[in-house]
């Protein structure tokens, strides 16, 4: 064998070694995120029929799981059209109910700072709850790796093949039982945002900021547009961060605590 | 609403969504918060999601309260808030959440 011939070698050995570790993160990663895929299942299935429910197109249901891709903002979102919210009402509370996503990519975004856009893209658009959570544990657990950011996208990848598929489903289900109406499903949404809640509510700053924000948006019910929500929200925000400024002195950072720590990670939808 | 409005409104979450998603991303190192909003971003969670839970449960059928025990929309809800402080399990807060639902309605003829 040649020196010339033993340098290709190599470099194909070490090519099919590093394509190796691709495969091997991409599969780490799908793993990782699997319980959360089931998580996610009654969500995607219930969206799809309740969507048919409230009278969308399939086409509207599944256009919303495959471009939004974001499980609390298209429950909100098909449950506002219900009660004939405007459309800037619906967008503005996308915008807020979905902020949390900004933390998570603040978080994250020491990891990713080194990939070229082409990469940051589809690992932005596609960071939901869980894959926050699996991608949190993984850095934190085993650090950045050459690859890891083919764990991360096989994340994303598989909670959105799922989000779809299930969400598919549920509406194969809600065309082909109307009466999937009737089966509580308007109820789901309550106790799915009642299980995310609850758990993450873990100082009093933030009970506090609960408590205000439905007291305040049940006062404000009837107005129209459902500013209501929006009052809601903002009064339970402000209430919590002052009581959060008297609890912890303004020059703490606010990033020395885990910033998301007002969230159950462990314990979220499908985001 | 009609037929193009829900797309528009579709497309318009989708922006919105990636609005949210990419800019911490796509500037990396230039990026960093106040840290008044980082800790005001805590509490935008919990907040949203109790303002649209609560007049939910409440006012079931339109403009009218329904604060009494015959509102199954109600006891559920609470039913429902002990089973998560209980549990802390997201899934089996719905189940059990459901089922108490569609129990309390079939009880009160729903």
């Amino acid at each position: 064998m040649t020196g010339a011939d033993s340098a290709q070698a190599a470099l194909a050995d070490a090519q099919s070694r590093s394509d190796h570790s691709r495969r091997e993160e991409m599969w780490h990663g799908l793993r990782a995120t699997f319980p959360l895929m089931v998580g996610a299942l009654p969500f995607g299935l219930i969206f799809g029929s309740l969507g048919i429910a409230q009278g969308f197109s399939p086409l509207q249901v599944m256009s919303m799981s495959l471009f939004v891709f974001s499980g609390s903002a298209q429950f909100m979102a098909v449950g506002l059209v219900a009660s004939k919210a405007a459309i800037w009402v619906i967008w503005a509370a996308t915008f807020i109910i979905n902020l949390r996503h900004l933390l998570y990519a603040a978080n994250l975004v020491s990891h990713v700072r080194h990939l070229p856009q082409r990469w940051r893209f589809p690992l932005a658009a596609m960071l939901t709850d869980e894959t926050f959570a699996v991608m949190d544990l993984r850095y934190r657990e085993r650090g950045g790796a050459r690859y890891a950011h083919w764990y991360y996208l096989a994340s994303c990848i598989g909670m959105w093949v799922n989000w779809n598929i299930w969400t598919l489903i549920g509406v194969l289900v809600g065309q082909n039982f109307p009466e999937a109406k009737n089966w509580g499903l308007e109820f789901a949404m309550v106790a799915t945002f009642i299980g995310i809640v609850i758990p993450g509510l873990k100082t009093p700053p933030l009970w506090a900021a609960a408590i205000t924000a439905g007291l305040v948006a049940t006062y404000f019910n009837n107005l129209d547009y459902k500013i209501g929500l929006m009052l809601g929200a903002l009064a339970g925000v402000v209430v919590g961060l002052v009581l959060d400024l008297r609890r912890r002195p303004s020059n703490e950072r606010a990033g020395t605590e885990k910033p998301i720590d007002g969230e159950p990670v462990e314990a979220r939808s499908h985001g | 609403m009609a037929e193009n409005s829900i797309s528009l409104l579709i497309l318009g979450m989708a922006l919105i969504n990636l609005v949210i998603r990419y800019p911490v991303y796509l500037l990396a190192d230039r990026f960093r918060f106040p840290a008044l909003i980082e800790r005001a971003l805590n509490f935008v969670p919990a907040a949203v999601l109790t303002a649209i839970i609560v007049p939910a449960v409440i006012y079931p059928n339109g403009p009218q309260a329904q604060l009494d025990w015959h509102n199954p929309f109600l006891d559920a809800a609470i039913l429902t808030v002990i089973i998560s402080y209980v549990t802390r399990n997201l899934l089996a807060t719905i189940v059990f959440g459901m089922a108490a639902f569609l129990a309390l309605r079939w009880w009160f003829g729903g």
